[in-house]
């Protein structure tokens, strides 16, 4: 399957990917919509920073999704591409699945609220849209 | 791969979450064996530590199934509801519940584990008591609980402070009796444990700590202090032990000695999960987990093993063989708004970092990760996880930076580039 993968050395640290990740899992059709209502970044990707290094990290949509199998309601599966997806509506966010992912990518939604994570733009036709909208291309969808 | 022919027949006994991974595991290497899961409860699996957030009214009883409707049919098994497996025969390879009869192949024992409740004075002559392990537990106690019930509960463990948690807003007032002189025992040290009480408490749960019941009496507990505890509800949430019956009658081995000479309850497994009897597996709460922060077997009553258990079990039931998995305590959930986190082992030098409200507590010895306990605000600690189940050398490792948010890059550029580039993937 095509994965969402960081080319480090082209990334500014811009933080564009997080905004457009935000944008995109709101299901507002307008960018300014989707933060009206306070949410902030990060939600499926976020960019580290080690000096003057930068680079995006994003759901590895693993083989063994540690994530899925710990998850105590159900909430998290693999859809028929590929991606790990959450279901908002059985999510009851106890984070065992936060405490499981070995790279940090899963995000809390706060208190009694569903998690957040990559769902690879499975609503927009699995375009991701950090990958669409990084202007340096230090982020590519491409198959193993 | 070692040969399976195509019309062996599974029996999986239990419904929780380990015959889930169980079956999802065997039908990726057998698309035509026929499955039989056998389970004593009345409902398809559902996410067990749901009932309290259930009872919380955070969840609803159409959320609540582990797999979506169809599940079952769509894996072509055959599941038999409120229907405990009573016998098993190991030689002529069968199973029944009462006089239906259910031969075997591979048989998983998946039978989970029963609330402990201690001989206590008194005890048979409370009218409403409950445990607090399966979904009936939650709906009786939807129904026999309003405002003005006064709920005793015996446990300040993970499923007593779950069950405080659910029963909070539905009830008038909640009182936790624990022998142990913390809450949280098992998984707290005292700092961390005195900042979840004291939460709590101004929450207006009330605690009785290094106490317990001496007897109950006509409408209250007589606690061993000389307290008395007015009480409409009993709710006793001391611990689970292990289900091995079935396990046992066969010859199983089904406990191991430690070296205080405590023997541990719980199923005897290898890698692959068989028993030391042929063909018969076990997983999850039923069975001892490898701890790879004790480097033994312990019980680890904890929803992640159990499923990858079955999993695992399922994988070689059908015939396929996968990587040995690392165990560890892992354990997350809220408390009425306050969040926890913990995992690991805590030995080793403490490192306490407190920001704002949040209390964030390391343990680290020989240059590695042991445990971890994060209550309040807390991000991306799988990272964290991961470096003790690793057993990650902290040799070139930012730790300071670690400890304050968890982070890749505090793991070295090679790590990154191995996890998160192409060439790694
Ligand atoms: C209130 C509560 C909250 C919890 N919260 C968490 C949490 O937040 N995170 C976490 O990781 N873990 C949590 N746990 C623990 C978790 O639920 C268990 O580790 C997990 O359910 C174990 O799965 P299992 O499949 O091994 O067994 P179980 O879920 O116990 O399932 C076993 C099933 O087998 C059935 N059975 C037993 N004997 C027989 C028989 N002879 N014939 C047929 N069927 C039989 C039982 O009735 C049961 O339905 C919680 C548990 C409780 C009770
Ligand atoms: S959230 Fe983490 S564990 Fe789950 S699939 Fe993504 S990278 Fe893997
Ligand atoms: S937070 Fe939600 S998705 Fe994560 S383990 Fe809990 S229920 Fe599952």
């Amino acid at each position: 399957m095509k994965r969402v993968y960081v080319k480090e050395e082209w990334c500014l640290g811009c933080r564009l990917c997080e905004y457009w990740c935000v944008y995109s899992g709101s299901g507002e059709k307008n960018f300014p919509f989707a933060f009206d209502k306070g949410a902030t970044p990060p939600a499926g990707i976020q960019v580290e920073e080690v000096g003057p290094v930068h680079f995006a990290v994003n759901c590895r949509h693993c083989d063994d999704p540690l994530c899925l199998k710990g998850c105590i309601s159900g909430a998290l599966s693999r859809d028929g591409y590929g991606a790990i997806r959450i279901d908002k509506t059985k999510c009851v966010g106890c984070h065992t699945c936060i405490a499981l992912c070995p790279y940090g990518c899963i995000v809390s939604g706060g208190d009694n609220m569903p998690i957040k994570k990559c769902q690879l733009c499975a609503g927009r036709d699995y375009t991701p849209q950090c990958v669409s909208h990084c202007p340096n291309e230090a982020i590519v969808f491409e198959e193993e | 791969m070692k040969k399976v022919s195509t019309d062996t027949r599974y029996v999986i006994i239990g419904n929780g979450v380990a015959s889930i991974g169980a079956i999802e595991a065997i039908r990726k290497n057998d698309k035509t064996g026929s499955i039989t899961v056998l389970a004593d409860e009345k409902y398809p699996c559902y996410g067990r530590p749901l009932i309290s957030y259930y009872l919380e009214g955070m969840t609803t009883r159409d959320k609540m199934d582990y797999r979506p409707a169809g599940f079952y049919a769509a894996n072509n098994v055959k599941l038999v509801l409120g229907s405990p497996a009573d016998r098993i025969d190991a030689v002529s390879r069968k199973v029944w519940c009462g006089d239906s009869e259910y031969a075997y192949d591979r048989l998983l024992i998946a039978t989970g584990s029963s609330p402990v409740v201690p001989p206590t004075a008194g005890y048979e002559d409370v009218k409403r008591k409950y445990t607090f392990n399966k979904l009936d537990d939650a709906l009786e106690l939807e129904k026999v609980t309003d405002g003005t019930t006064r709920v005793l509960i015996i446990g300040a463990g993970l499923t007593g402070l779950k069950a405080a948690e659910g029963l909070y807003p539905r009830v008038k007032e909640i009182t936790v009796v624990d022998m142990a002189p913390r809450v949280l025992p098992a998984v707290m040290d005292d700092e961390s444990s005195g900042i979840i009480r004291s939460y709590l408490e101004n929450k207006g749960i009330r605690f009785f700590l290094s106490d317990s019941v001496e007897k109950y009496c006509d409408g209250y507990a007589l606690l061993k202090s000389g307290a008395e505890v007015d009480f409409d509800v009993l709710v006793t949430a001391v611990g689970v032990r292990p289900n091995t019956r079935l396990a046992e009658s066969i010859g199983c081995v089904t406990e191991r000695m430690t070296e205080s000479g405590r023997p541990f309850r719980g199923i005897v497994v290898g890698d692959d999960q068989q028993t030391t009897v042929a063909d018969v597996y076990a997983a999850g709460d039923c069975t001892l987990s490898y701890d790879v922060t004790i480097k033994n077997t312990r019980p680890l009553f904890i929803q992640p093993n159990a499923y990858m258990q079955g999993e695992t079990a399922g994988t070689y039931m059908s015939g396929g063989s996968r990587e040995k998995r690392e165990y560890l305590p892992v354990n997350a959930g809220g408390f009425l708004g306050l969040h926890v986190i913990t995992a690991g082992a805590y030995d080793g030098e403490p490192i306490t970092v407190r920001d704002g409200g949040s209390f964030h507590r390391f343990f680290i010895k020989d240059n590695r990760l042991r445990g971890f306990i994060q209550i309040g605000e807390y991000s991306r600690v799988g990272i964290l996880t991961d470096l003790i189940r690793r057993e990650a050398d902290l040799e070139g490792v930012d730790l300071a930076s670690l400890v304050r948010h968890p982070n890749l890059a505090a793991l070295g550029m090679d790590y990154v580039h191995s996890v998160l580039g192409k060439e790694g993937a």
